[in-house]
């Protein structure tokens, strides 16, 4: 059974979404999902993109009430 | 029965505290209702960003340096005696001499620690400024070297997150100054796909890079390090050669956090305006030891730890809440050897870095020896 992690950065300015998530890819096993939320629109672009450089499964964006929720689970 | 307050960690954050709670609860310490019990790993403070200074022999090591004692209040009964087990159900915090602290209030302040040994290679071929052995030996390397590629390497996560952007810049100056900059490439990667985690940092970055010739790499997430080859390669599938290789490694919190399973990789779930743990009234949380969303630095862990004070003060004499953390974060960013500028935000307000001044710079500096009154609670 695979664990989520939630990394709420909404309104994060430093590091931002991002960072936290690959900071948090760290410390969880391959298979379970970090859910990022965030409220930087560039988020939505940029985690997707990075996922696929280096092949971690970004399983979806969506659009809640004023942020982005941004699923990745860890493949590797 | 008194009302003991245990701090872990004699850093900058449980330093404030300790000696802020001091100066807000006299009568109460005076009258023994109150007891503040800090618990150290190590007698002596280090003022962590001079290390910065280290490696240009801009700073000596003896003034990054004073005894833990003297630098806290008399009243607070300070033991250097590692923690090694936190219950927080149980209220207590068991040492690495066997001895036990029962606690009405908890402080954690335990912070965070570099970890090349995370990625191979790396403690092998690197060179790195975040502590001062690290320092010392960079300080050498900037002295026999002769010109060549240099590679500054950031990692996530990582505390002081100014610090890259400094040492790439001083870097410049320090090898123009000793005239090996025309032989010589610098080359800054970073995590994600700009120069800084700020964003309006990474913008103002950009231009500075481009005015000196400074190469970037972006989206490079470490994998592994080869000494022989001398080459770095990243997540991402890039290889860099490399003459010299300054890196900023990945921290993880401290050890008994993970050993007390209250966070993964060291970091405690902790609200980012109450600065309470997670599932707690009774513990605090502060510095690099939260898993806030923040940048993890000297700045928020004295903003934080300010907050904290008051809190647990009103707590203590009124047994009422105070005021909640507002994410504020104030950073100096040298932009070389002789001019710098700031950052300053909350949660609601991004930063905006003005241009450098030789002024800033010197305010900076200023702060290098002003710092010891912060952690005495007075500035």
């Amino acid at each position: 059974m695979s664990e989520k992690t939630i990394v709420d950065a909404r309104g994060a300015f430093c590091p931002g979404p991002l960072m936290e998530l690959i900071a948090t890819l760290k410390n969880i096993a391959i298979g379970d999902e970090v859910d990022v939320w965030s409220t930087d629109k560039g988020s939505v672009t940029d985690i997707p993109e990075w996922c696929k450089k280096v092949k971690h499964e970004c399983v979806g964006v969506v659009e809640q009430q004023g942020y982005w929720s941004v699923l990745v689970r860890k493949a590797k | 029965m008194a009302k003991q307050v245990v701090i872990i960690g004699g850093g900058v954050a449980g330093t404030i505290i300790a000696n802020g709670l001091c100066r807000q609860i006299k009568s109460e310490l005076a009258s023994g209702a109150v007891t503040i019990t800090m618990i150290g790993d190590t007698d002596k403070h280090m003022y962590q960003p001079g290390l910065l200074y280290v490696p240009f022999g801009k700073m000596r090591e003896s003034e990054l340096y004073r005894d833990q004692r003297k630098v806290l209040d008399k009243k607070v009964a300070f033991f250097v005696d590692a923690a090694k087990n936190i219950d927080v159900e149980a209220k207590r915090v068991t040492t690495a001499s066997g001895k036990t602290y029962t606690y009405d209030y908890l402080v954690i302040a335990t912070g965070s620690r570099i970890r090349p040994d995370t990625i191979p290679g790396m403690s092998e071929g690197a060179h790195w400024f975040y502590d001062l052995e690290g320092a010392r030996k960079l300080r050498d390397a900037l002295n026999d070297f002769q010109g060549g590629k240099v590679v500054i390497n950031v990692n996530a996560p990582h505390k002081c997150p100014v610090a890259p952007v400094e040492i790439t810049l001083m870097l410049r100056e320090f090898f123009v100054a000793k005239g090996v900059m025309d032989k010589t490439e610098i080359t800054y990667t970073y995590p994600i796909g700009r120069l800084h985690g700020l964003e309006p940092v990474a913008n103002w970055a950009v231009p500075e890079f481009q005015k000196h010739g400074i190469k970037s790499e972006t989206f490079f997430n470490t994998k592994a390090v080869d000494p022989q080859a001398k080459t770095i390669t990243s997540e991402e599938g890039v290889t860099l050669p490399y003459d010299l290789l300054i890196t900023i490694p990945p921290h993880s919190g401290s050890q008994v956090i993970i050993d007390s399973k209250l966070g993964a990789g060291g970091w405690v779930p902790t609200n980012k305006q109450t600065l309470l743990r997670e599932g707690s009234d009774n513990v605090f949380i502060v510095g690099d030891t939260t898993n806030i969303p923040i940048s993890k630095a000297g700045s928020t862990a004295h903003f934080e730890a300010d907050t904290v004070v008051d809190n647990l003060s009103s707590l203590l004499k009124e047994q009422r809440w105070s005021r909640n953390y507002d994410g504020k974060v104030y950073c100096f960013i040298e932009t070389g050897l002789t001019t710098g500028t700031y950052i300053m935000f909350n949660y609601t307000t991004p930063p905006n870095p003005g241009p450098p001044s030789a002024m800033v710079h010197w305010l900076k500096l200023g702060y290098n020896r002003m710092y010891w009154l912060s952690a005495r609670g007075l500035l």
